[in-house]
C-alpha cells in the first residue's frame, strides 16, 4: 500500500529540502529580535522574527531564563504598533513564553486595554492570553470584564471568556463559581460554540451538586441545544445522571427517550455519542439496545473509516455482554474483515468470533486466514485468543480450527504469538478427544523447527503425557529423538524424560526406547546423562520386556504435589548423614503468610517476635513453638495452622489476633497480643473463652502470659479437645483478662499494685475450611482422572444474586479453603461462566479435588455445579455439606 | 472529566519531521517523549492510505485520527474513551482551514512559508485541550482577518481572492 503520491524523486531532492528556516540558528534570531526595540517598527519584519522564534520553540529548542526574559521584554514593546497581524503574533508569543509573575505585571495594562478594545479580535485574544498567564490576585481585578465578556454579543469573545473560565476553575474555583448567572445566560446563546463552552463550564461549576446537575439535564433535554458538541456533552451528563439515579429496577429508565431521540439527530457525532451511551447503560435490556445497534450497523457500511471504526469498536464491546444483540450486524461485520484499515478488520473479526454461529465458522476461518499475514503480532494474539474460546463453544468445528492454528503456527511470529497458538492447541487437545492425534502431530512438527526452548520443553512434556495414550505411540518417537540429536541441553533433557514416559507406558516400545536412552548416556551434558541413567534404572533397562511398576509410573507421571519452595527449604536444611533425605518430611501446606504477621496499618511487629530467616514455612515454626509447650506436646502432629484472624479493631488499646492450630484431637488458639499504651504494663494475661456455641469442644488447657509490657508482643494459648478426626465447627467468644499496672513514664518502672481488668474481643469461629490443607496439583486433569469415579459427588447450588462472577468464585474458594489450580481462580472480566479447579488435603490426610462450574445470568443470579472426588466418599459428602451450610 | 478533549495536534512532513505541533496535556512531558510519540505515530501510519478519507488507529491507549495530503501528515490525538467523530471533526477543521489558508497549495514548503498562519490556525482550533472552533471557514476567517488588516498580502494573490477561492472550495465540498 505504498503511496504513489509521495514518490521520492532524486531530481526534486534539493527543492524538497528547501525550507525558509534552512540554517536557522537561535543566537542569530535572538539578535534579530532586537528590532523590536526600534523606534520605527516594521510590523512585517517583526512578525517574521516572531514566527522564527515560534519555529525554534516548536522544534523543541528552549530558551534560557535570560534569553526568555530578554525576548519577553522586547516583545512587550510591540504593543506600540497598531498592526493587527503583528498583535496577533505577539499574543501567541507571550503564551508560548509563559512569563513569570513579575513579568506578567509588565503586560497586564496593555492586555487590559486590549480587553476593553472595540476590536472583537483584540478582546477575545487579550482575554485568552491574560487568563493563561495570570495568577489569582490579578483575576479579581479583571473579573468584572470577564463576566461582561461571557455575555458579549460577539461569540468569539464569549467563547474566549468561557473557555478561559473553564481552565481557571482548576486554580481559582471560588472566583469562577461567582459567574454562574452569566454562564447560565450564555447556555441560551444562539451561537453554537458559545452554547457548548457555556454548558461545559456550567456543568464543571456544578459538578459536585448532584441535584443541580440533574436539574440542568432535565431542563436542557427538554429544550433545544443547537450545537452538536453541546449535544454530545448533554448526552454524557445525562448518562451520568442515569448512572447515579438508582431506580432502574421497575418501569422506564429516566431519560432513555431523550437518548433514543438523539439517535435521529442530524450530526453523526451526536448519533454515535447517544448510541454509545445506550450500550453502556448498566443492565441495558435488549429492547433498549436495539435502536442503538441499528444506527451503529448503518455506520458499519459508511465510506468513512472513522465511522466504521467507532461503530465496530462499540459493537465489539457490546458483543462481550450481549452477543445476541450484535448478531444482526454479522453480514456487515464480515465485509469489514477485508477492510483496508487493520484495526477495523481485527475488531470485526473478534466481534464475529464472539457472535458467530456454528455454520459460519468455516467461512470465517477462511477469511481470517487471508487476513492474518498482514497484521501485527499483537492483533494476531487477540485473534488466536478469540479462536480458542470459539473452539470451546463449537467443539464439532475443531477440525477447521485446528487446521487454522497449525497453519499459523508454521508462519513467522514472535514468542508471545507462538505461545498463544501452542496454548490454544493444547487447550483443544485436552478438551476435545477427537482433536488429540492431529493436534499432537502439529505440535511435533512445530518442535522440529522451533526456536523457543521454553515452548519445546513444554510441548515435549505434554507429549510425554498424552502421546503414549494414542493409538500409535511409536510415530512420535522419531520427533522426540530428533530433539535429543539436534537441540540444546535443556531441550535434550526434556526429550529424554519424554522418551522414558513412552517406555514406561508402552511395553512394546520398551526395547527400542532402551536403545535410545543408552545412546543418551554419552551426551555431553550432565543433566541429560543423569536423566538417561535414572530412567534406565527405574525402567529396568536390562532389555527384558516387563510391565512397569506402579511405583515407577507414579514417579514418572505423578505430579509433584509438594510446593517447590518447601522442597527447596527442606533440601537446604538437610544435613548429610546416614539417614537419606525423606521427601515425605517436606511440608505440603502452601505458605500463605510469613510467620511475623503484619499488623495492618502500624509498623510494630506483633505475633511471634523476630521473623525467622528465609522462607521456612510458618507451620514449621508453629510446630516447634507448640511442641516446646509441655501442655501441648502430647497433641501429636500439627495438621494445619490458620492465618491470623484479627480480634480487635485497628488502633485500639490492645491489639489481639489469633492463630488456630488444628490437631487430630485438639485445637489450640494462639492469641498474639500487643499492648499499645506506654503508661501501662499488663500481667497475667489470659483469654477467657466461652465455648457454649461450640458444643463439640471442651477446654483442656490454657497458658497465660506472665507480663505484657508496652509494644512487646506476647502470646497466650487456650487448648480444646474435640472428637478425633471430626471436622467440628463452632463459635467462641473471647474476653481478654489481665492485671493492669501504671508505668511511670520518666523511669519506665511499673507500680507495685495493679487492678484486674477485662477487654472484650471479637468472636472467633472454627470453620470447615480450617480442616482443609491447601495442596495444589500440577496437572488437575490427570489427578482427577486418577481418582476413583465412584467417590464423585455432584450437585447444583444457587448462590443468589452476586456482585460479580469473580466475587462468587472467590467466596466459594475461601469457604472451602482449598488451593486453586492452573490459574482458574482468576476470571476474565465480563465472563458469563467459569470453571474453577480446586485441590486440597482434608483432615485425616484425605486428598480432595473439586471442580466448580459457575454461571451468571443477566440478573446477576449465580448458579454453581459442584463436583468432588476424594480418597474417601464420606469426605466428598462433607465438602457438599460445607457448601450447603455455607 | 466529561468534556471532550484533544491531547495534541501534529503536522508532520513525509519523513515524520515536525512542521508544527501543539500538545495540550502532560502525557508527553519532555521534548524527547514528544518526538518519540511523533516517530511511532508516523511509522505506524505511513503505509496507510489516508488521502481521500481521514483514517484512524488506536495507539498506546490513544485514538489517533489522521489525514495526508502531498508531503504533509495531519494528526489529532485524543484519549481512548473519546468520541472518535468529535476528534475527526477537529482534524477536518484543521485540515480544511489549512487548505483554505494555503489556497489549495497544501504541501510542506507552502506550510513552512506560511508557518505563522499554521500556528495561528492551531491557536484558533483548540485552547488548552478544549475545542474552540471546528468550522474551517470560521477558523481560516479568524486567522486571515489579521493578515487582511495588516495590509500585507502574502504573495501574488490577495486575501480576498483567497477567501473567494476558499468559499468556492467549501461550496464544492458541500455539494459533493
Amino acid at each position: 500500500m505504498a503511496q504513489p503520491l509521495v514518490k521520492k524523486d532524486d531530481d526534486r531532492d534539493d527543492e524538497a529540502e528547501y525550507s525558509p528556516f534552512l540554517g536557522i540558528e537561535k543566537g542569530a534570531v535572538l539578535q534579530e529580535a532586537r528590532i523590536f526595540n526600534d523606534p520605527q517598527l516594521d510590523p512585517r519584519r517583526c512578525s517574521q522574527v516572531i514566527t522564527k522564534l515560534l519555529y525554534l520553540l516548536n522544534q523543541g529548542e528552549s530558551f534560557t531564563k535570560v534569553e526568555a526574559t530578554e525576548v519577553f521584554f522586547a516583545v512587550t514593546k510591540l504593543f506600540q504598533s497598531k498592526d493587527i497581524g503583528l498583535r496577533r503574533m505577539v499574543y501567541l508569543m507571550i503564551k508560548e513564553l509563559s512569563p513569570s509573575a513579575d513579568e506578567v505585571i509588565i503586560v497586564t495594562s496593555s492586555l487590559m486595554r486590549d480587553m476593553n478594545s472595540k476590536t472583537d479580535m483584540y478582546r477575545a485574544n487579550a482575554i485568552r492570553v491574560l487568563c493563561r498567564i495570570t495568577d489569582g490576585t490579578l483575576l479579581t481585578q479583571i473579573e468584572r470584564y470577564l463576566k461582561q465578556a461571557i455575555v458579549d454579543k460577539n461569540p468569539v469573545v464569549a467563547s474566549a471568556a468561557l473557555v478561559s473560565g473553564f481552565h481557571l476553575l482548576q486554580t481559582n474555583p471560588e472566583i469562577v463559581k461567582r459567574w454562574s448567572n452569566e454562564v447560565q445566560e450564555a447556555v441560551q446563546s444562539r451561537a453554537a460554540l458559545v452554547q457548548f463552552h457555556a454548558l461545559a463550564l456550567l456543568h464543571q461549576i456544578r459538578q459536585n451538586d448532584r441535584l443541580a446537575v440533574s436539574k440542568l439535564v432535565t431542563s436542557l433535554t427538554r429544550g433545544t441545544v443547537r450545537s452538536p458538541l453541546a449535544q454530545c456533552l448533554l448526552i454524557r451528563y445525562t448518562s451520568q445522571v442515569i448512572r447515579e439515579s438508582s431506580n432502574v429496577q421497575n418501569g422506564d429508565r429516566p431519560f432513555y427517550d431523550y437518548l433514543e431521540g438523539c439517535l435521529r439527530h442530524k450530526a453523526e457525532m451526536v448519533i454515535f455519542e447517544a448510541a454509545r451511551a445506550i450500550t453502556e447503560l448498566s443492565g441495558v435490556t435488549s429492547r433498549e439496545l436495539t435502536p442503538a445497534i441499528t444506527v451503529l450497523q448503518l455506520f458499519l457500511s459508511s465510506s468513512k473509516p472513522v465511522l466504521r471504526f467507532a461503530a465496530v469498536r462499540t459493537l465489539n464491546k457490546v458483543a462481550m455482554t450481549h452477543p445476541m444483540a450484535v448478531t444482526n450486524c454479522n453480514i456487515d461485520m464480515e465485509s469489514l474483515i477485508s477492510d483496508q484499515n487493520r484495526s477495523i478488520a481485527t475488531l470485526a473479526i473478534t466481534t464475529l468470533l464472539k457472535t458467530g454461529n456454528e455454520s459460519s465458522v468455516d467461512r470465517l476461518m477462511k477469511q481470517i486466514t487471508n487476513f492474518m499475514s498482514d497484521i501485527a503480532d499483537e492483533f494476531k494474539i487477540v485473534v488466536v485468543e478469540a479462536i480458542r474460546s470459539l473452539c470451546l463453544k463449537f467443539p464439532l468445528k475443531y477440525r477447521s480450527l485446528m487446521n487454522f492454528l497449525s497453519n499459523i503456527l508454521r508462519e513467522e511470529g514472535g514468542f508471545e504469538y507462538k505461545k498463544a497458538i501452542v496454548d490454544s492447541i493444547v487447550f483443544l487437545i485436552r478438551d476435545i478427544p477427537d482433536a488429540k492425534e492431529s493436534g499432537l502431530l502439529h505440535l511435533c512438527e512445530f518442535i522440529e523447527d522451533c526456536e523457543f526452548t521454553y515452548l519445546s520443553t513444554q510441548i515435549l512434556h505434554f507429549l510425554g503425557i498424552e502421546g503414549p495414550k494414542t493409538s500409535d505411540p511409536s510415530k512420535y518417537i522419531r520427533y522426540i529423538y530428533n530433539r535429543v540429536i539436534l537441540e540444546n541441553a535443556t531441550v535434550r533433557a526434556s526429550a529424554v524424560s519424554t522418551l522414558a514416559k513412552f517406555g514406561a507406558m508402552v511395553d512394546s516400545l520398551k526395547p527400542r526406547i532402551f536403545v535410545l536412552l543408552r545412546r543418551c548416556l554419552f551426551d555431553s551434558d550432565d543433566e541429560v546423562r543423569d536423566r538417561a541413567t535414572l530412567y534406565l534404572n527405574t525402567l529396568g533397562g536390562d532389555g527384558t520386556v516387563v510391565e512397569t511398576d506402579k511405583d515407577v509410573k507414579d514417579f514418572l507421571f505423578g505430579s509433584l504435589d509438594i510446593p517447590l519452595v518447601n522442597l527447596e527449604t527442606s533440601l537446604k536444611n538437610y544435613e548429610p548423614s546416614e539417614k537419606p533425605f525423606d521427601i515425605s518430611s517436606v511440608p505440603r501446606e502452601v505458605k500463605s503468610q510469613p510467620l511475623a504477621e503484619k499488623k495492618a496499618p502500624g509498623k510494630k511487629p506483633t505475633g511471634l517476635g523476630a521473623p525467622p530467616p528465609g522462607p521456612t514455612s510458618a507451620i514449621d515454626a508453629y510446630e516447634k513453638l507448640l511442641s516446646s509447650i509441655p501442655e501441648f506436646s502430647s497433641f501429636g502432629k500439627l495438621f494445619k495452622s490458620s492465618a491470623p484472624v484479627e480480634l480487635t479493631e485497628a488502633e485500639t488499646e490492645y491489639a489481639v489476633n489469633v492463630v488456630k492450630h488444628i490437631f487430630d484431637r485438639h485445637v489450640v488458639f494462639q492469641y498474639n497480643c500487643t499492648n499499645t499504651i506506654p503508661e501501662q504494663m499488663l500481667e497475667n494475661v489470659i483469654v477467657i473463652v466461652d465455648a457454649s456455641e461450640a458444643e463439640e469442644f471442651s477446654e483442656v488447657a490454657s497458658k497465660p502470659l506472665r507480663s505484657l509490657p508496652y509494644d512487646t508482643p506476647g502470646q497466650t494459648f487456650v487448648a480444646f479437645e474435640k472428637p478425633e478426626g471430626v471436622p467440628a465447627v463452632g463459635k467462641f467468644s473471647n474476653m481478654l483478662r489481665f492485671i493492669v499496672k501504671e508505668v511511670d513514664p520518666s523511669t519506665g518502672e511499673a507500680e507495685d499494685d495493679g487492678v484486674e481488668d477485662e477487654y472484650q474481643l471479637e468472636d472467633l469461629e472454627v470453620l470447615a475450611a480450617d480442616y482443609m490443607l491447601k495442596v495444589g496439583v500440577s496437572n488437575f486433569k490427570n489427578a482427577w482422572d486418577s481418582m476413583d469415579p465412584d467417590t464423585e459427588r455432584v450437585d447444583e447450588y444457587g448462590l443468589g444474586p452476586r456482585e460479580s462472577l469473580a466475587e462468587a468464585v472467590s467466596a466459594v474458594i475461601s469457604l472451602l479453603g482449598m488451593q486453586p489450580c492452573e490459574g482458574t481462580e482468576s476470571i476474565p472480566s465480563n465472563s458469563r461462566s467459569h470453571t474453577c479447579l480446586l485441590s486440597g488435603v482434608y483432615i485425616g490426610n484425605v486428598k480432595v479435588l473439586v471442580r466448580l462450574s459457575f454461571g451468571i445470568d443477566a440478573q446477576r443470579e449465580v448458579a454453581m455445579k459442584l463436583a468432588v472426588r476424594s480418597d474417601d466418599e464420606a469426605v466428598s459428602d462433607a465438602i457438599h455439606e460445607i457448601v450447603a451450610s455455607g | 472529566d466529561l468534556c471532550p478533549s484533544v491531547k495534541n495536534i501534529l503536522l508532520l512532513d513525509s519523513e515524520g519531521k515536525r512542521v508544527a505541533v501543539k500538545y495540550y496535556t502532560d502525557d508527553w512531558p519532555t521534548n524527547s517523549a514528544k518526538l518519540a510519540f511523533e516517530k511511532s505515530v508516523f511509522t505506524k501510519t505511513q503505509k496507510t492510505n489516508a488521502r481521500t478519507e481521514a483514517e484512524i488507529t488506536m495507539f498506546e491507549n490513544n485514538i489517533v485520527i489522521y489525514k495526508f495530503v502531498q508531503d504533509l501528515h495531519f494528526f489529532v490525538t485524543g484519549g481512548e474513551d473519546e468520541n472518535e467523530l468529535i476528534l475527526s471533526t477537529v482534524l477536518q477543521g484543521f485540515f480544511d482551514a489549512v487548505t483554505l489558508l494555503l489556497r489549495n497549495n497544501v504541501d510542506k514548503r507552502e506550510a513552512l512559508e506560511n508557518l505563522d498562519l499554521i500556528l495561528l490556525c492551531l491557536d484558533e482550533i483548540v485552547d488548552g485541550g478544549m475545542i474552540l472552533e471546528t468550522d474551517a471557514s470560521v477558523i481560516a476567517g479568524k486567522v486571515a482577518t489579521n493578515i487582511l488588516d495588516a495590509g500585507a498580502p502574502l504573495s501574488e494573490q490577495t486575501i480576498s481572492q483567497a477567501l473567494a477561492t476558499a468559499r468556492e472550495h467549501l461550496t464544492r465540498s458541500l455539494l459533493k
